[in-house]
């Protein structure tokens, strides 16, 4: 994202942007659950609209990718593809207990480990499935996380910084 | 004319669910359809053989997210019947609760598709939010919208408090009100008659000949029903009819389900107003004794069988899960020869498909291979050496 929030054009960007996300769901391996609960949150009772968030069918026109369930082996390529069509800045919200760990599905054996090792997670969502108020929470929450990353200019600001070359040593004890 | 070939999926704006369609067409009509359905392939059969039973329920009922207790009921079902369990009455009722409730919120959330699929959101705004009730009853009595677990070999994890059976009378006045009014909506809108009337429409003999299950067969004249010609639960002590129609098509399939929700409201307050007293579940032993059983259930979309081989020890040898979606497919890919491509999302929206129970593993010969099943070329590569620390 180009840094800056002081010029105006920029400022208006930033702002319609929180006033109104267009989210984009993609099933990459779920049991249908969660599609269900955040088909449920665009129903007249959740009523996500009133947050400006509008779902869209294609993720060149959406800021936040909603992704459901663990990815098996066949969608990770697919889940790929559709992140990198989504223009910056993008964020991702995974769902779930499968979309953190792989939930019940751990361990199988057409299943990745998770979304995160796929594509950039920025918010989890706990449960299984999780409640349409808590996918409203997780989207309000990405909403923060979009202003602040407005206001530093980028993602940066909240990624881990490597302690002086000790990661790769850690890794290697842990493996072992 | 030349053929085209028009791919829509995994990801597409007209799917909720990753499946790939390649659709030959000839102009306007459809010439032939070839599915690639398996994008969400877990290996859950796999993975039931290694746990005990207590740990295979909850993972059974995620083979579906709609239908989760069917799945969880019916291999309780079938294990039961192995070990020779009879479960309190009381149990079954509860079972039977789940379960009818279960059908509702199916049949509405597919109202609500069917309608969004033709462009009548309205409906869909409507149906969605009739289906809350329903969800409403079924959090109160298990804890959970979707997963319910309410399931336990020999009988159901917990019970419904007087408090609970009523607050789901309550509730069932309103739901009835509005189920006649979407009976008589789909007799008398013009929006849902002109779009569902006449389109995808499927013989008996055709029904019969490709497996089809479920509303979808009956739709077509096909009267039957695992919940009454195979009875299971409480079916056989409780008044209701089975739902059948002649016509064969969208609109014919609409009606069997608006009827099924109608059928299914009544049963829950039948059962709510005649639940037995008792316990809720006997002592079930932890090992299965060697033996086999195909356990047939009614889902919400068809018959729902589940091939069950123990030896005994707590862990199945092989359990084969046979989903009503796969079963449907056939037909609507034979439904959908000669008809309009604007057709098709209605059509297949009519068998009510779900993609994540359909999913199966398909080891493909290379040499052999003559179409273009599975995207070529697209390789993901994981570390080796993680996946075998998971094995």
């Amino acid at each position: 994202m180009a840094g800056s929030d002081t010029g105006l054009s920029q400022r208006l960007v930033n702002w319609a942007r929180v006033k109104s996300p267009w989210l984009t769901v993609y099933n990459s391996g779920a049991c249908n659950a969660c599609d269900i609960e955040i088909i449920a949150c665009l129903m007249p009772r959740f009523d996500v609209e009133r947050f400006g968030i509008l779902a869209k069918g294609s993720p060149r026109h959406a800021d936040i990718l909603i992704v459901t369930g663990h990815v098996t082996l066949k969608q990770a390529s697919r889940l790929r593809r559709v992140w990198e069509q989504i223009p910056e800045p993008k964020y991702v919200i995974a769902m779930g207990a499968c979309g953190a760990s792989g939930g019940v599905f751990h361990g199988l054996y057409h299943m990745m480990d998770c979304v995160d090792s796929v594509i950039p997670v920025d918010v989890y969502v706990a449960g299984c499935p999780p409640r349409p108020d808590e996918i409203i929470n997780a989207v309000v929450t990405c909403l923060n996380l979009l202003g602040e990353d407005a206001a530093h200019g980028g993602k940066e600001w909240r990624q881990k910084k490597p302690a002086g070359g000790a990661p790769a040593e850690k890794t290697s004890a842990e493996v072992s | 004319m030349p053929e085209v070939v028009i791919p829509i999926g995994p990801q597409h704006p007209a799917l909720k669910e990753p499946v790939n369609f390649r659709i030959i067409a000839d102009g306007e009509k459809i010439v032939r359809l070839e599915l690639n359905l398996s994008y969400n392939h877990r290996g859950i059969e796999k993975a039931a053989e290694q746990r005990n039973f207590i740990r295979v329920l909850p993972l059974l009922e995620r083979v579906c997210g709609i239908c989760s207790h069917s799945h969880a009921t019916c291999f309780a079902k079938g294990i039961e019947e192995i070990m020779g369990l009879e479960i309190p009455p009381r149990a079954r009722y509860i079972r039977t609760i789940i379960a009818e409730l279960e059908r509702m919120h199916s049949h509405l959330l597919w109202l609500g598709v069917a309608a969004h699929e033709i462009g009548f959101n309205t409906l869909f705004m409507w149906t969605w939010r009739d289906r809350e009730a329903v969800q409403d009853t079924l959090e109160e009595m298990s804890g959970n919208r979707v997963h319910y677990n309410m399931n336990e070999i020999g009988g159901v994890r917990c019970d419904l408090t007087p408090a609970q059976i009523e607050a789901a009378l309550l509730r069932l006045p309103n739901l009835e009100e509005r189920i006649k009014k979407y009976r008589e909506m789909v007799d008398s809108e013009e929006t849902l008659l002109i779009r569902f009337r006449g389109v995808g429409s499927m013989s008996r003999e055709e029904a019969l000949n490709y497996g089809a299950v479920g509303p979808t067969a009956r739709a077509s004249g096909v009267d039957y029903d695992v919940r009454r010609d195979d009875p299971y639960l409480a079916y056989a002590e409780v008044p209701w009819n089975v739902v059948t129609d002649t016509r064969g098509d969208v609109y014919g399939r609409t009606r069997v389900r608006i009827g099924e929700l109608w059928e299914s409201s009544q049963i829950v307050r039948f059962c709510l107003e005649n639940i037995p007293r008792g316990p809720i579940r006997v002592d079930a032993p932890k090992n299965a004794p060697k033996g086999e059983i195909l356990s047939r259930y009614e889902a919400p979309r068809g018959e729902l069988a589940h091939y069950i081989r123990t030896n005994g020890t707590d862990k199945v040898e092989r359990i084969d899960i046979r989903t009503p979606t796969l079963a449907n497919w056939t037909s609507v890919a034979v439904c959908l020869v000669n008809k309009n491509l604007a057709d098709i999302p209605v059509i297949v929206a009519a068998i009510d498909p779900c993609l994540s129970c359909t999913s199966r593993m398909v080891v493909v010969n290379n040499e052999r291979r003559t179409n273009g099943a599975g995207a070529p070329g697209v390789q993901i590569t994981s570390d080796p050496k993680n996946r075998q620390n998971r094995m």
